[in-house]
């Protein structure tokens, strides 16, 4: 138990290793660690015993950054951070900050916002699933889930002009309209990843016998380390905990609309094992459509309203901090901001990323497994390194 | 190599025996592999552009019209490109290993017997010398991954040799059922007895059981191959690229040829041993008019076979190693004993005088045999999994 | 339970622990003296009304100036039995800023106390494995600190803009060749 910070030479020693006893380095250039992740694992022969994640490589001082530009100038940072899920990010800032601005935004906004997210969350757990499947070894299904990210990209293209990294949600509404003809193809999209992508994806992989031998009962996580390391969203609704916040904590108009949760039940193997937390993410793929068409129809209903109405010129929150969260694929993403209500940048913007709690309880899971769970375990978790590291 | 012997024996009378022997082995030796080494660059193609058209996307398409030139700018590439010995590796076996593994691949093709009599050397112990030389690959991979003094290669070359040896027991057992059945190691024998027609092949011969004994074969030849879903040793997204991780370069090609060659040698012995090898599926089109069509049946016969080795490349993940190992040694090995023995007493025995089928009601009880044990196995591995999930958790 | 709820059973279960509560806000917070976190954090996640069996949040704030100049760690709680959520935050001062750790009770305090640690220097008595997370390991000082200056080098590579590097980033001058000129708007905003 250290009373004060521990020297730089800590480690594992070589000397200390038993004699069948190995260290590994996955290191920060890896296929399969999604990211500049390295992992270091002492290994005996197949078996791992022991796990250490050393991050730290991606670290772009996004907090630092935050304290010297205004509110507005914050967004484009956040879209960095979780960059395959860049709505999300935005979303959450926006939402926190019209908090503590105490702006309402009009129910068109608010239905574009819950188009938008929903179109990123399955955009995003594309890429979740299709890199998870292509790390188990099966490569086709990563090339057809990303023929429809790339639909996805060109609608979001098409509405604000920029394919990865938005700027959209911005502090009170947001930056464009969606053009003439926009719903029309969505709907589209939405047709064939309905009758097509999302059939084919289950039918090749999720219920292919291989796959479910070698993630369907590895990574147990049971509910208690989840709930102790903070791990949200599929993670710990794989693990059978119904939580999720568009449901119970809504934002945005969530709860006007009609969708499940999706949980892991434990089908194959054990609740809370990578299986479980890739199904959640492939249903909620199919939620997520749902609630598309369901926003979809009631966009029809609603009067055109300024997107940009109620953006402030000038944002200029008063002496309040807020914590404030919202789903995003990978958890809940929370801002906690602390406004000094004196200037126009914010005093201090913390960023608790889902991905960072979720890797926190990664030497839980790798004791005892094989290297090649390893790769399976990380892929489960569905981290990005962007936001881990912010 | 009787044929160029009788040819070189009219062409040149005069020159002694000892010459013209080396030249009759050598000659059909030299062509066929020759022809074999070409062979990759039509299965390299022939691969990407099948996973695109699975994957939804085009394939190579830029270089030569629909990409056919692809994979000749491939090998000049890799050809230039400079061969990196890393600063601590073992200059010898390093250098070594690529040779091994190549070689070990295209002995294979010396007794495939493309004809009736178009054999380069028709060994009547050519199946005892199939299985010996396929051995020798292993070796070279195991050279591969310690030359490299890397722990990933390492990793990939253990495994690689576990995989390997384990999966040569049932491909040997299942190719002692075809020996059985003819009574010869002869490669020529083999296919003679299947002459005549689709129902003479061996893989519907006591129906299903020597089907089973085909896909039990073809099953360890995806191992044997390091295909998916048996491809840990090159696992890409676990251990970059397993044992061929330092090799770039000319060596890197050697490998690449070695895989797809021993590819399509495996697949050709499997369509020699069961599906007929030279032998028309109907015997009217054996020949056309004097030209005799054996080889193009067998090459026909082993494309077929090594495009299914990517289909299933392509649709199928990976099996972790343990499940691997068990995979050969619980599922793949007894059923290939079982196979052995059944199969050995129906040709000892064969249909009884009266002409009752007893034949095939004993085929058909062996495999009701194979499918309970196989089921048995489910239950059972799904019980003792939970049971170690269980104690796992505690 | 409300958060007026909340403060009064922390109040009285607590006594001195607790320092008072503010309510009023957009997130009601109470206030905990620094040595005591842990067992206020403790009885938390213990307590069967309370039940707070997540973390949510665990932020390091640097007040320099003011009156009192300190570290502000917050922790924000969340139940997910009762479903409701509260604020701790504990005030510590700048020189030798101590605090126990809350490891124990909730996993996910290790790397969010080592991330505390790796920008501001706070240290965590009774944390197990207390270094730095983002940064590399050999880096000097702790970066989020209001009053930190970057340093000139870091293992030879220059950090620091010079005063030149600095003054072209800032003047809104124009960059970019032909089609692709325009003049970047300058989004850094001097400190009022």
């Amino acid at each position: 138990m250290a009373t004060e910070a521990i020297p730089l030479n800590y480690g594992w020693r070589l000397e200390d290793l038993d004699d069948d006893e190995m260290i590994l380095q996955m290191g920060p250039q890896h296929p399969a660690t999604h990211g500049v992740l390295r992992v270091e694992l002492k290994t005996d022969g197949e078996v791992v015993k022991d796990a250490r994640i050393h991050i730290g490589y991606l670290h772009r001082c996004f907090e630092k950054h935050a304290e010297s530009i205004d509110y507005a100038g914050v967004i484009p940072f956040t879209d960095r951070m979780d960059y395959v899920a860049s709505m999300g990010n935005s979303l959450g800032y926006a939402l926190t900050v019209e908090r503590m601005l105490e702006i309402e935004v009009s129910p068109y906004v608010q239905t574009l916002r819950v188009i938008f997210a929903e179109l990123q969350r399955i955009a995003s757990h594309c890429v979740a699933v299709g890199t998870y499947t292509m790390d188990i070894g099966a490569f086709t299904p990563f090339l057809h889930l990303l023929r429809d990210r790339e639909k996805i990209l060109d609608l979001f293209e098409w509405t604000c002009g920029a394919r990865l990294l938005y700027n959209y949600n911005w502090v009170g509404g947001l930056s464009h309209d969606i053009p003439q003809g926009w719903t029309r193809a969505c709907r589209e999209f939405l047709k064939e990843f309905d009758a097509i992508t999302f059939p084919e994806l289950m039918n090749l992989i999720i219920t292919n016998k291989i796959f479910i031998k070698r993630t369907a009962e590895v990574g147990v996580l049971p509910v208690e380390l989840a709930k102790s390391y903070d791990l949200t969203g599929p993670n710990m609704r794989g693990s059978g905990v119904p939580y999720d916040l568009r449901k119970d904590e809504p934002y945005c108009g969530y709860e006007s609309y009609d969708f499940e949760v999706p949980v892991g039940k434990g089908e194959y193997g054990p609740p809370g094992s990578c299986f479980d937390r890739n199904i959640v993410r492939v249903r909620e793929m199919a939620e997520g459509s749902r609630i598309i068409h369901q926003a979809l129809d009631r966009l029809e209903t609603l009067e055109k309203a300024d997107v940009r109405e109620k953006v402030p010129k000038r944002i200029k929150p008063p002496k309040v901090d807020h914590y404030g969260r919202s789903e995003a694929p990978r958890g809940h993403l929370g801002y906690y901001i602390v406004a000094d209500g004196k200037g126009v940048q914010p005093y201090r913007v913390k960023v608790k990323s889902p991905c960072f709690t979720a890797m926190s309880v990664f030497h839980h899971l790798a004791r005892g497994v094989f290297v090649a769970d390893i790769i399976a375990l990380i892929g489960s978790l569905d981290v990005v390194l962007g936001e881990i590291d912010r | 190599m009787d044929l160029t012997y009788a040819f070189l024996i009219d062409l040149v009378p005069g020159w002694p025996e000892p010459v013209l022997l080396l030249l009759a082995a050598l000659v059909p030796a030299v062509i066929l592999i020759t022809f074999m080494s070409l062979g990759p660059i039509l299965y390299v193609y022939a691969e990407r552009k099948i996973a695109g058209f699975m994957q939804d996307r085009l394939g190579p398409m830029r270089v030569g019209k629909w990409g056919l030139l692809q994979t000749i700018a491939d090998t000049i590439k890799l050809l230039f490109k400079e061969a990196i010995f890393p600063r601590n590796v073992d200059k010898v076996l390093f250098t070594l290993a690529p040779c091994l593994v190549v070689i070990g691949a295209f002995l294979g093709f010396l007794v495939l017997p493309f004809g009736p009599q178009l054999v380069a050397a028709d060994l009547n112990i050519g199946v005892f010398y199939l299985v010996a030389v396929s051995s020798l690959s292993t070796v070279g991979l195991i050279m591969a991954g310690w030359a490299s003094n890397n722990k990933y290669a390492l990793f990939g070359a253990m495994r690689s040799a576990a995989q390997i040896v384990s999966y040569e027991i049932p491909n040997v057992i299942t190719l002692l059922t075809v020996v059985l059945m003819v009574g010869s190691l002869s490669l020529q024998d083999i296919v003679a007895a299947q002459a005549g027609g689709l129902q003479n092949w061996f893989a519907f011969r006591y129906f299903p059981l020597m089907g089973i004994a085909f896909l039990v074969f073809y099953t360890s030849t995806l191992a044997e191959c390091n295909r998916t879903p048996f491809d840990i040793p090159e696992a890409e997204s676990e251990l970059v690229a397993g044992f061929h991780t330092e090799y770039s370069g000319f060596f890197f090609s050697l490998f690449f040829l070695a895989e797809y060659t021993e590819m399509v040698v495996l697949s050709a012995v499997a369509s020699v041993l069961f599906l007929g090898g030279w032998a028309a599926p109907i015997p009217a089109l054996q020949t056309i008019g004097p030209i005799e069509l054996g080889p193009i049946w067998l090459i026909g016969k082993a494309w077929l076979l090594v495009f299914t080795h990517m289909w299933l490349r392509w649709t199928l993940p990976r099996l972790r190693v343990d499940q691997l190992m068990y995979v050969a040694w619980k599922v793949l090995l007894p059923i290939a004993l079982v196979l052995v023995v059944a199969v050995g007493a129906l040709t000892l025995w064969g249909p009884t005088a009266d002409g009752f089928p007893w034949d095939q009601i004993a085929a058909w009880l062996v495999t009701l045999g194979i499918l309970c044990y196989l089921g048995l196995l489910f239950f059972k591995a799904r019980r003792w999994q939970a049971a170690r999930i269980r104690e796992q958790a505690a | 339970m409300d958060a007026k709820g909340i403060a009064e059973r922390l109040a009285a279960e607590l006594g001195d622990e607790v320092a008072g509560s503010e309510l009023e806000g957009t997130d009601p917070f109470t206030l905990v003296r620094p040595e005591s976190i842990a067992h206020v954090a403790r009885f938390c996640h213990d307590d069967p009304e309370l039940d707070f069996d997540n973390l949510m949040c665990l932020a390091a704030v640097d007040y320099p100036g003011d009156d009192s100049p300190r570290f502000e760690i917050v922790y924000v709680l969340f139940s997910y039995g009762k479903r409701h959520r509260h604020t701790l935050k504990v005030r510590v001062p700048r020189e030798q800023a101590a605090v126990p750790s809350v490891e124990e009770v909730w996993g996910v305090a290790n790397w969010h106390e080592r991330e505390a640690y790796d920008l501001f220097g706070i240290l965590f008595t009774g944390h197990s494995d207390l270094r730095r997370i983002l940064l590399p390991d050999d880096w000097p000082g702790h970066p989020l600190r209001k009053d930190w200056e970057d340093p000139e080098f870091y293992n030879g590579m220059r950090v620091k803009p010079t005063e030149q590097m600095a003054q072209r980033a800032t003047a809104g001058e124009q960059i970019g060749v032909g089609p692709f000129q325009f003049t970047p708007p300058n989004r850094h905003v001097e400190p009022s």
